[in-house]
């Protein structure tokens, strides 16, 4: 990994969730790095813990689900601006002062459903004053004035009007562009862009991306992108993080990953979307059977059983670790290596 | 395939408008005009993909021509089994029941278009038992039948649509739709609820049911790539209009209309040496009940000119097979993709 001390630095985090029927594995041991000024991707198949992940790391998991083992490294901002020590976040109390302080201030979310995600019966303004007031030491008209100035960054028209309308009244472009105000309005260092153009149309999902993409560079924000569209993460990642099933498969450079990936799955995702350069009407290349329901993982790699290249007696029986394999890129299967996950 | 020119469906100057009402006798002050004069056919065993932004008329053109909603205007001349051409628009309910079994739908939704208290056997057998197969034996072996046909195993026959994974019970909608026979099956979204490694089994086999029983596919989704994959021909839809209709590859590589311009270069690509994303198109997709004037693209086109503002332009053949509605269509030179 780089040199330079990441802003976001998380170990071996696992989160199960311990319901009736028996324990999830949600999040098995995931580990990684999110350099400041990086659009750190994270991709995966429903079921896969990359939204878990995303709220284990704001300390947002419910019951039954628990952070069951692993570290989360923050790395705190002074007031003048000098970086000091990491903070352990899974050591804190998920409701303490601490906590709430970072949520929302160092770390903000945009969430998936804009429509779920404002209240509507508070205007848009009244909910981003909220923010910045609960954050930054400013009275209600200063606030006002911060609110105005981020609609206007994210490129909403007549926002002096849209602050006091509500957020049904918005179409779900400027709905999705209010949401990134807020979550951009206390300056947070950490973005986490939890599938942020799922719910939109084409148009508005290249407007909203370029959008994100112009603010981050402005701010050398860090976000972690999360979708399960590979053209989305060609498109906005830096570096990418493939998961299946709890596990992180593979990671590199968002350029090593679709050109040169080495894990089998990556290989098979790749090769079973659609493009737009190929010969049209020809049976795509597919990935066997469906994903497996969280209770019955399979033993061994979790992918084993759709993997063309499985190994006998080994991927069935033992989990690979993740490993460096090649210049910044990491693999977890016995093809590269042979180092497994320790009990 | 077996693809012939033979029209299977001609849709001719479609229009469905929701009126507005307002006040306490529900007097109604306007419509909201969702499909507003749309014009196409289909020809048998070809797939005719409807793209377009939410909102802009895709699904209610689609219910439209399955009669699960009636249209306000216009004609929808269909050609039965038998070879007879028949308007769907001015048919009844009765004279529509011995159609149906022509026309079927599979649904985006895979959990919510299943009841989750009736069985595979229920589910998939109930619209062969609505159209007289009232024998169970013969029934269950149909739907057994069907099953293998969509990758599924007939031992799951007694099983809740709950045991199955997204892909399963889209296989089982698919099975569903496919039961009765249909020459026309209208799928709307039927892949945009599912995972990218589920997604192309459920395409393949589409591709496969339609080569084996000749189907004919309306074909309603927003993800391009997967639409040039899957369709012969592309109609763009922008609020409640086609703006431009082609074969899929010309659509994509040679655009002729602004609208679709901008779209493809919206289409994220999986592959971080292509950068998209040039065309920026600004604003907000115009509501259908308060549309602009002239052309209703005209706010947000780059190209637009004083014409545009006035009249509404006609969608014209510019070359052959090959519709848009656009004035300045030919004379601009527009970038497409692959």
């Amino acid at each position: 990994m780089d040199k330079q001390q990441p802003l976001l630095s998380v170990k071996n985090l696992k989160t199960h969730f311990f319901m009736d029927e028996g324990v999830v594995k949600a999040v098995d041991g995931v580990t990684f790095d999110v350099q400041a000024g990086q659009v750190f991707g994270i991709v995966g198949e429903s079921g896969c813990g990359k939204s878990v992940t995303m709220k284990a790391v704001l300390r947002l998991v419910d019951p039954p689900g628990r952070i069951v083992g692993g570290e989360i490294m923050l790395r705190r901002t002074n007031e003048d601006g000098s970086t000091n020590e990491a903070i352990d976040l899974v050591k804190l109390d998920a409701n303490g002062k601490m906590m709430r302080d970072i949520r929302g201030a160092e770390i903000a979310l945009i969430p998936q459903e804009p429509m779920a995600s404002f209240s509507p019966v508070h205007t848009i303004g009244d909910q981003i004053c909220e923010a910045i007031m609960l954050h930054q030491s400013v009275d209600k008209r200063a606030a006002r004035k911060i609110a105005l100035q981020m609609l206007k960054d994210v490129g909403i028209p007549i926002p002096e009007q849209r602050l006091d309308e509500y957020s049904w009244q918005l179409s779900g472009g400027l709905r999705q562009r209010a949401i990134i105000a807020m979550a951009l309005s206390c300056n947070p260092r950490l973005l986490i862009a939890d599938e942020p153009t799922t719910a939109v149309d084409v148009t508005t999902q290249a407007q909203v991306l370029r959008l994100l993409r112009r603010l981050q560079e402005q701010r050398n924000a860090a976000i972690i992108f999360i979708t399960h569209d590979l053209g989305v993460i060609a498109q906005m990642a830096d570096s990418v993080m493939v998961m299946y099933l709890g596990l992180v498969m593979e990671q590199g450079p968002v350029e090593t990953i679709f050109h040169n990936a080495k894990h089998p799955y990556t290989q098979a995702l790749l090769r079973s979307i659609p493009t737009v350069t190929m010969t049209p009407r020809v049976n795509l290349p597919t990935i066997s059977g469906s994903i497996p329901h969280p209770f019955n993982k399979p033993k061994g790699c979790p992918f084993h059983p759709r993997c063309e290249k499985s190994i006998a007696g080994k991927c069935d029986a033992r989990t690979p670790a993740l490993q460096a394999a090649g210049e910044r890129q990491w693999v977890s299967c016995f093809l590269y290596h042979d180092v497994e996950v320790s009990a | 395939m077996t693809q012939n020119n033979q029209r299977l469906l001609e849709v001719k100057n479609l229009k469905k408008y929701f009126p507005i009402q307002k006040g306490f006798f529900r007097k109604t002050v306007g419509n909201v005009r969702a499909v507003d004069d749309v014009s196409f056919f289909v020809n048998e065993g070809e797939t005719l993909g409807l793209v377009g932004e939410s909102g802009c008329g895709k699904t209610t053109t689609s219910r439209c021509i399955l009669r699960a909603m009636p249209p306000s205007s216009g004609e929808m001349l269909f050609r039965t089994k038998e070879g007879n051409v028949v308007d769907l628009a001015k048919l009844n309910r009765s004279e529509l029941h011995p159609l149906r079994v022509q026309m079927q739908m599979i649904f985006q939704d895979p959990y919510g278009s299943l009841n989750p208290r009736m069985t595979l056997f229920d589910i998939v057998g109930e619209p062969l038992l609505v159209n007289g197969m009232t024998n169970r034996k013969e029934r269950e072996q149909r739907v057994a039948e069907l099953l293998k046909l969509v990758g599924l195993r007939p031992e799951y026959l007694q099983r809740f649509p709950h045991a199955f994974s997204g892909g399963q019970r889209q296989r089982i909608g698919i099975a569903r739709a496919l039961s009765v026979n249909p020459r026309l099956v209208v799928a709307d979204e039927p892949v945009s609820a599912l995972d990218v490694s589920v997604q192309a089994q459920i395409l393949n086999l589409m591709l496969d049911l339609q080569k084996r029983m000749n189907l004919t596919y309306l074909f309603v989704a927003h993800n391009l790539s997967v639409v040039r994959h899957f369709c012969d021909r592309v109609a763009v839809m922008y609020v409640g209009k086609i703006v431009e209709l082609s074969d899929t590859l010309e659509l994509y590589a040679a655009p002729q209309h602004p609208y679709t311009a901008a779209l493809m270069s919206a289409v994220p690509v999986a592959d971080p040496r292509i950068k998209t994303g040039n065309v920026e198109l600004k604003g907000e997709v115009p509501s259908p009940a308060n549309p602009p004037s002239g052309c209703y693209f005209h706010p947000r086109c780059e190209y637009a000119v004083d014409k545009c503002k006035q009249d509404a332009p006609v969608f014209r053949e510019i070359k052959p097979n090959h519709f848009v509605a656009c004035h300045r269509a030919g004379e601009l030179k527009l970038p497409g993709i692959g």
